[in-house]
């Protein structure tokens, strides 16, 4: 049986993990091949690397850390952050990235999902969307958060899954950071009208969120970052909680 | 030893060099038919479309390569499919190592199926030297939209909504649906077996 998904989500920036302190078991806990490799290790069924380097060199200092996280992590991997392009999707995956993430730009220009989906196939497209819940319905943000849109996050995942999208990540801006468990009506939503799976994220803050993400909202995967990072839950704890509650879990 | 990576328009190359890399073993990519020949054990791995792969395998005659291979032969995901008789995707006759036909998964109509497939699961009644030390049960990491059906050389089953083969063998062929290469622990295992026909 399909098993249900832990994925942690670190943040890279000029190379770096942005967060990541208190591993006293690595080295370096700012490098994001030992971090990634540590989290397969204990037990990730996957890993997102967002990107948040703003600078013009990113797209050379990724792709080389990119083929490093490839050469030394055993377990599939997402890459985001700021890409635009067919070819900036090509470099990654070609550097050893099993999907990637769109977002912004992707919204702005729909069609890209069509060509990517075509170039590369639908399973390595991930459209990454950022909500956010106001005036009686869940927003699509766009530049991180920053910037609001009048469309409607269930309308631009379905046409995104329509264009080719092969997979969701949907975070919720209500929720993350909060800790207070995750967006359960659109992940659920999203999550069972739509014939993708979805990636739950946004405030995540004990192991009965995790619960109810995947039961109640029927989440196929949930991301964390700081959680994990900070050691708040370690992830063979809580592949056990969730085992224990009746969700498939890979062991 | 000499280990092969078929090189053709497929994804993931980089990923299979990259765990034998980690088990010690230098692959060499290549789509020259002399260097295949010559190897003591061939990988066909594939991500994409089956029709192009097989279009751009006809055009430089590596379906015919791969076919009349006599060393140990280890197809992945797409490669399994193509080495299969045909594929539902685009209608593509395949190579017909394995006489399963490749079918798409589809939806019943009680429950909303999600394809392709992406995650983990488990394969059961494993029988062959590929996963000798794997227990049954283990998970593998799979993304797909297509399956081969159960047949003669069906070597593992996993369920997604019905039975299909995830491992296929016959003679020197051997073939996963699952990627091994990014298949943690358990995935190198089965790498390493082969490597040790």
């Amino acid at each position: 049986m399909l098993t249900k998904r832990i994925i942690p989500c670190l943040d890279i920036k000029d190379g770096r993990t942005v967060k990541g302190i208190n591993f006293e078991n690595i080295r370096d806990a700012g490098d994001p091949i030992e971090l990634g490799a540590l989290y397969a290790s204990q037990g990730a069924d996957e890993l997102v690397f967002l990107d948040i380097t703003a600078t013009n060199e990113r797209r050379k200092t990724l792709s080389a850390l990119v083929t490093e996280i490839a050469r030394h992590v055993n377990i599939p991997f997402t890459v985001g952050g700021g890409i635009s392009s067919v070819e900036d999707v090509s470099v990654l995956l070609q550097s050893g990235a099993d999907k990637i993430s769109v977002n912004t730009s992707a919204f702005k220009n729909p069609v890209l999902i069509d060509h990517l989906a075509r170039e590369f196939g639908s399973q390595c497209i991930v459209l990454a969307i950022d909500t956010r819940y106001e005036e009686g319905d869940w927003y699509v943000y766009l530049n991180g958060g920053r910037v609001k849109t009048d469309i409607k996050a269930y309308d631009w995942a379905k046409e995104a899954v329509n264009r080719g999208a092969g997979e969701i990540l949907l975070t919720s801006m209500n929720n993350d950071g909060t800790k207070k468990g995750f967006a359960l009506d659109i992940t659920g939503q999203l999550s069972q009208n739509l014939n993708v799976p979805v990636i739950a994220s946004g405030g995540a803050g004990t192991m009965e969120h995790f619960v109810d993400v995947f039961e109640n909202a029927q989440a196929d995967a949930a991301l964390a970052a700081s959680i994990f990072h900070y050691k708040e839950i370690e992830i063979p704890a809580l592949k056990n909680f969730l085992y224990q509650k009746g969700v498939n879990m890979r062991f | 030893m000499k280990t092969v990576i078929v090189k053709y328009n497929a994804g993931n190359i980089r990923s299979v060099q990259f765990a034998l890399e980690r088990i010690g073993v230098n692959g060499i990519v290549t789509d020259d038919e002399t260097e295949i020949r010559s190897a003591d054990k061939v990988i066909f791995p594939g991500v994409g479309e089956a029709s192009t792969a097989m279009q751009y395998l006809k055009e430089r005659k590596l379906d015919q390569v791969i076919k009349n291979l006599k060393q140990p032969v280890l197809g992945i995901c797409l490669g399994m499919q193509l080495m299969c008789s045909h594929s539902e995707e685009n209608d593509t006759p395949c190579m017909g190592i394995f006489e399963t036909p490749v079918k798409k998964f589809t939806s019943p109509v009680e429950n909303l199926l999600k394809i392709p497939q992406i995650g983990w699961n488990n394969i059961t009644n494993l029988h062959s030297v590929l996963f000798e030390h794997v227990p049954e049960n283990s998970y593998m990491y799979f993304v797909h939209s297509y399956y081969a059906a159960l047949g003669a050389d069906t070597v593992a089953i996993t369920n997604y909504v019905i039975n299909y083969s995830s491992a296929l063998q016959k003679d020197n062929f051997y073939a996963v649906q699952f990627h091994p290469e990014k298949s943690a622990e358990a995935g190198a295992r089965i790498i390493e077996n082969f490597l040790n026909i």
